[in-house]
């Protein structure tokens, strides 16, 4: 039967145990205590705290003073998982936020976009693979408008390890741009015919009516695509 | 003297016996007891298709006639379980055909059902009756094709929440024109469109169907005629509800749904436009059951409705019912039973939130029935939980969602504590519970004294230290599940309640200080556990006190599974070869 206080000692060993699997130096792991405390486990991502999530509304002003800066707040979705909601109701919701958008949107139709606005567009979660990574993850396309958002959460969700989320192939010090063909991997995606394309050859509107997967694939391998990506640089080369 | 009764009065006292618990328990009490019980046991129920091994499943119940499964641990549902991970119905499909071709019913949750498994059904077992899906993948409408076309006895065909690989509408045409048998028919979670002759066709053929739910493509237009061809349905998921119909239309609609005599559930309603509320009006007062979590409509337009549903036993609907709605349905719906309120979305930085604690506390004050709960809501107060005890200590199911992890009671800035005391301190017959909010390790103590017959527990963002492991693990009596995420318990409580966790179903964890090397000695310590780790990285390339990403413990009599992808590894027994996958994939 373990008591408080022996209890209390474990508690001291386990700070100890992952202050020094840290590499030391690092503040050791402060278990217990008061909310909001939590610990840091280096690399390998941490776990959330209230530090990590606005406030809500002005009744939490007197909070927002402890927000030091040490990470960015997040709203609650952003959270892998978070809130507690099904995958079919989260893109049914999604799905209802995009109509809205659309909806309000119409005034502004570009000559890019495809003349039937109307056209109602459910798009939610999708999958995405990354070349040499078991995990696969899914990504809301809804909560994006542009190709640069979706690659900037795309290098967040595979290089970067932020607070939250699975770093899942550690750290990754360059910045990715895997859009402009310059770096060791692409995005591609496999469209509803079922042929794998290059992301962001087409208006984004378009693309995301086609997509049915995302894949970050090794340049080296993206080859009857990567030549398509090409040529334009080439023609501007001359 | 032979005191044993005569196997076949046995075997008829035995009949009576519908629960598994029973049966369960009774199968325990001597060998003879046990050999008459398997002998007779219709109705298998497996709740983690990874407890046992198929086949000997299949050798035990020679009668069998209703196998029910489940696969993954519940937080797959929130994207927590990595694709691949497992829970695939081929095994077992396979040592069924084989050994039991006269299954007549299979229901499966959480589990990789691939096409060729539906394509055995369809060929294995001829007086196949029922096949209920529910968040289910890996098939295509192709499988759902075979068996309507092959399985002649057909009862209830229903796909709950699965993600289908929608290869188009024809699946509907492969009912053979000599089909009558049908009962429920459920395609709500698929995309495409189906052809309405052929479903014209099948409901007018279908004088037994009682239960019809419809994807969002079938457009309100054609509902109208469908009905007619169905007026003995108990069930109706309707598709979208926001087409505009013009006034003609709308009177043939709603006199189609009037002439419903039967109708108790509603569903679907997809979008439902304000403007067609009344066509709904003719159904309320016979409802009791009314999903209207698809349904987007405000809070006056939700109040029209639900005032008219004096039957109601179970509502689901959005947040935008708000409080207001929520104390109408405290007025009108006295019989209420279950309650869930969905979150619509609406931004988390709004002033003025519309759903409060005070919505719960007027259902809880107006509803005596109430026994299940699923509630979120932007923050709370221990004042309201409290309130909610006091009012209904007949729960059965609270779950209640603070969306803002580690929020506290707002009004006094303290932790939820005292609010979860007073519920598993009241409601005795708590039997599932979901915390949220800032919570210490005080509130698991008192969860750990109180809640002795609770079976599942879900945590979020909770906790201070190892004490609220331990308190769990070793108060709740009844524990059969627990899913905890991010909370800051490491190993010393897992290891010090090692022998719970047999007498458990099982246990995840996710983003928890639980190291490699205590899952190592879990693992040797307990041989009827399979512990296994979910991570990118190879355990094995780090340190023992490293702590691992997500763990899922279950009890088992089968051994490691064989099936395991390249991100899971099972801790081995033997020490010495600590840590491989078995699989040979």
């Amino acid at each position: 039967m373990i008591t408080e206080i022996e209890m209390g000692k474990a508690e001291s060993e386990l700070e100890l145990g992952l202050g020094l699997s840290l590499g030391g130096g690092t503040a050791a792991a402060k278990i217990g205590g008061k909310p909001g405390g939590g610990g840091a486990w280096g690399e390998r991502g941490r776990l959330l705290t209230a530090k990590d999530f606005p406030s809500v509304g002005s009744k939490r002003a007197a909070d927002s003073a402890s927000h030091s800066g040490a990470s960015p707040p997040r709203s609650s979705s952003q959270v892998v998982g978070w809130p507690p909601i099904g995958s079919h109701r989260m893109n049914s919701l999604a799905a209802k936020s995009a109509r809205e958008e659309e909806e309000a949107g119409k005034k502004k139709v570009n000559d890019d976009e495809p003349k039937d606005v109307n056209k109602k567009v459910q798009v939610g979660f999708i999958k995405v693979n990354m070349d040499g990574v078991a995990i696969g993850r899914k990504v809301d396309l809804n909560a994006h408008s542009s190709y640069e958002t979706l690659a900037q959460t795309l290098e967040d969700m595979f290089f970067r390890s932020k607070p939250g989320t699975i770093g899942l192939t550690g750290q990754f010090t360059k910045p990715l741009r895997l859009l402009d063909g310059s770096s060791e991997f692409v995005l591609t995606y496999e469209d509803k015919e079922g042929d794998w394309m290059l992301v962001g050859d087409v208006p984004w509107r378009m693309f995301i009516t086609s997509v049915k997967r995302l894949r970050v694939m090794k340049t080296s391998e993206a080859n009857g695509l990567a030549a398509r990506h090409q040529e334009p640089n080439e023609r501007q080369r001359k | 003297m032979d005191r044993r009764f005569p196997f076949k009065v046995l075997e008829h006292i035995f009949s009576f016996l519908d629960a598994n618990e029973d049966r369960n328990s009774v199968s325990l009490v001597c060998k003879s007891w046990f050999e008459t019980e398997r002998r007779t046991r219709k109705r298998v129920f497996v709740g983690n298709c990874y407890a046992v091994n198929p086949l000997k499943v299949a050798r035990r119940f020679p009668k069998m006639r209703s196998l029910t499964l489940k696969g993954k641990p519940h937080f797959a549902d929130y994207n927590l379980v990595p694709d691949g991970w497992g829970g695939y119905a081929w095994p077992w499909i396979e040592a069924m055909a084989a050994r039991r071709p006269l299954l007549e019913e299979i229901r499966l949750k959480r589990m990789v059902v691939t096409d060729e498994c539906l394509e055995k059904i369809a060929a294995s077992f001829r007086d196949f009756k029922t096949l209920v899906l529910t968040s289910c993948e890996g098939f295509s409408t192709d499988g759902i094709a075979a068996i309507a076309s092959t399985c002649r006895k057909l009862r209830d065909l229903e796909l709950r929440e699965c993600n289908v690989d929608d290869l188009g509408g024809d699946w509907l045409s492969y009912f053979p024109e000599t089909s009558t048998s049908l009962v429920s028919l459920d395609f709500s979670c698929l995309d495409s469109e189906i052809k309405l002759s052929d479903l014209e066709r099948l409901l007018s053929r279908s004088p037994n169907l009682k239960s019809l739910k419809l994807n969002r493509s079938v457009t309100l237009d054609v509902l109208e005629g469908l009905l007619r061809r169905a007026p003995q349905l108990v069930e109706l998921g309707t598709g979208s509800f926001s087409d505009e119909l013009d006034p003609e239309e709308i009177s043939k609609l709603t006199k189609a749904l009037s002439e419903l005599k039967q109708l108790k559930s509603l569903s679907g309603l997809w979008d439902l436009l304000p403007e067609y509320i009344p066509v709904l009006y003719s159904v309320c007062p016979r409802l009791t059951s009314l999903n209207l979590s698809y349904a987007t409509v405000q809070m006056p337009d939700l109040v029209d409705l639900l005032s008219r549903c004096s039957k109601l036993q179970k509502l689901w609907v959005m947040d935008m019912i708000e409080d207001k709605g929520l104390k109408t349905v405290a007025l009108c719906c006295k019989e209420l039973r279950e309650l869930r309120v969905f979150p619509s979305g609406a931004d988390l930085d709004e002033e003025d939130v519309a759903l409060t604690e005070q919505g719960l506390v007027s259902v809880s004050e107006g509803c005596k029935k109430l026994e299940s709960v699923l509630y979120f809501c932007v923050q709370f107060t221990n004042a309201a939980l409290v309130t909610i005890a006091k009012n209904r200590p007949n729960f059965r199911c609270f779950r209640l969602c603070v969306m803002e992890p580690f929020a506290p009671d707002y009004r006094t800035q303290q932790p939820l504590d005292e609010g979860f005391k007073a519920i598993v301190e009241r409601c005795k017959d708590l039997r599932r519970l979901s915390v949220s909010g800032l919570l210490t390790d005080k509130a698991f103590e008192y969860i750990g004294v109180h809640a002795k017959k609770l079976r599942m527990l879900s945590i979020a963002f909770a906790g201070d230290s190892d004490l609220m492991l331990h308190h769990l693990l070793s108060g709740c009596e009844s524990l059969k599940k627990l899913e905890i995420r991010d909370c800051p318990f490491g190993d010393t409580a897992l290891l010090e309640n090692a022998a719970k966790l047999e007498t458990m179903r099982s246990l995840w964890m996710s983003s928890c200080f639980v190291s490699f090397g205590a899952c190592k000695q879990l693992s040797q310590k307990m041989p009827r556990l399979n512990v296994e780790v979910i991570d990118e990285h190879p355990p094995k390339t780090r340190p023992d006190s490293s702590p691992v990403e997500r763990i899922y413990i279950y009890r088992t009599v089968a051994g490691p599974r064989q099936d395991t992808p390249e991100f899971v590894w099972t801790i081995h027994k033997n020490p010495e070869v600590g840590v491989s996958r078995l699989s040979t994939r």
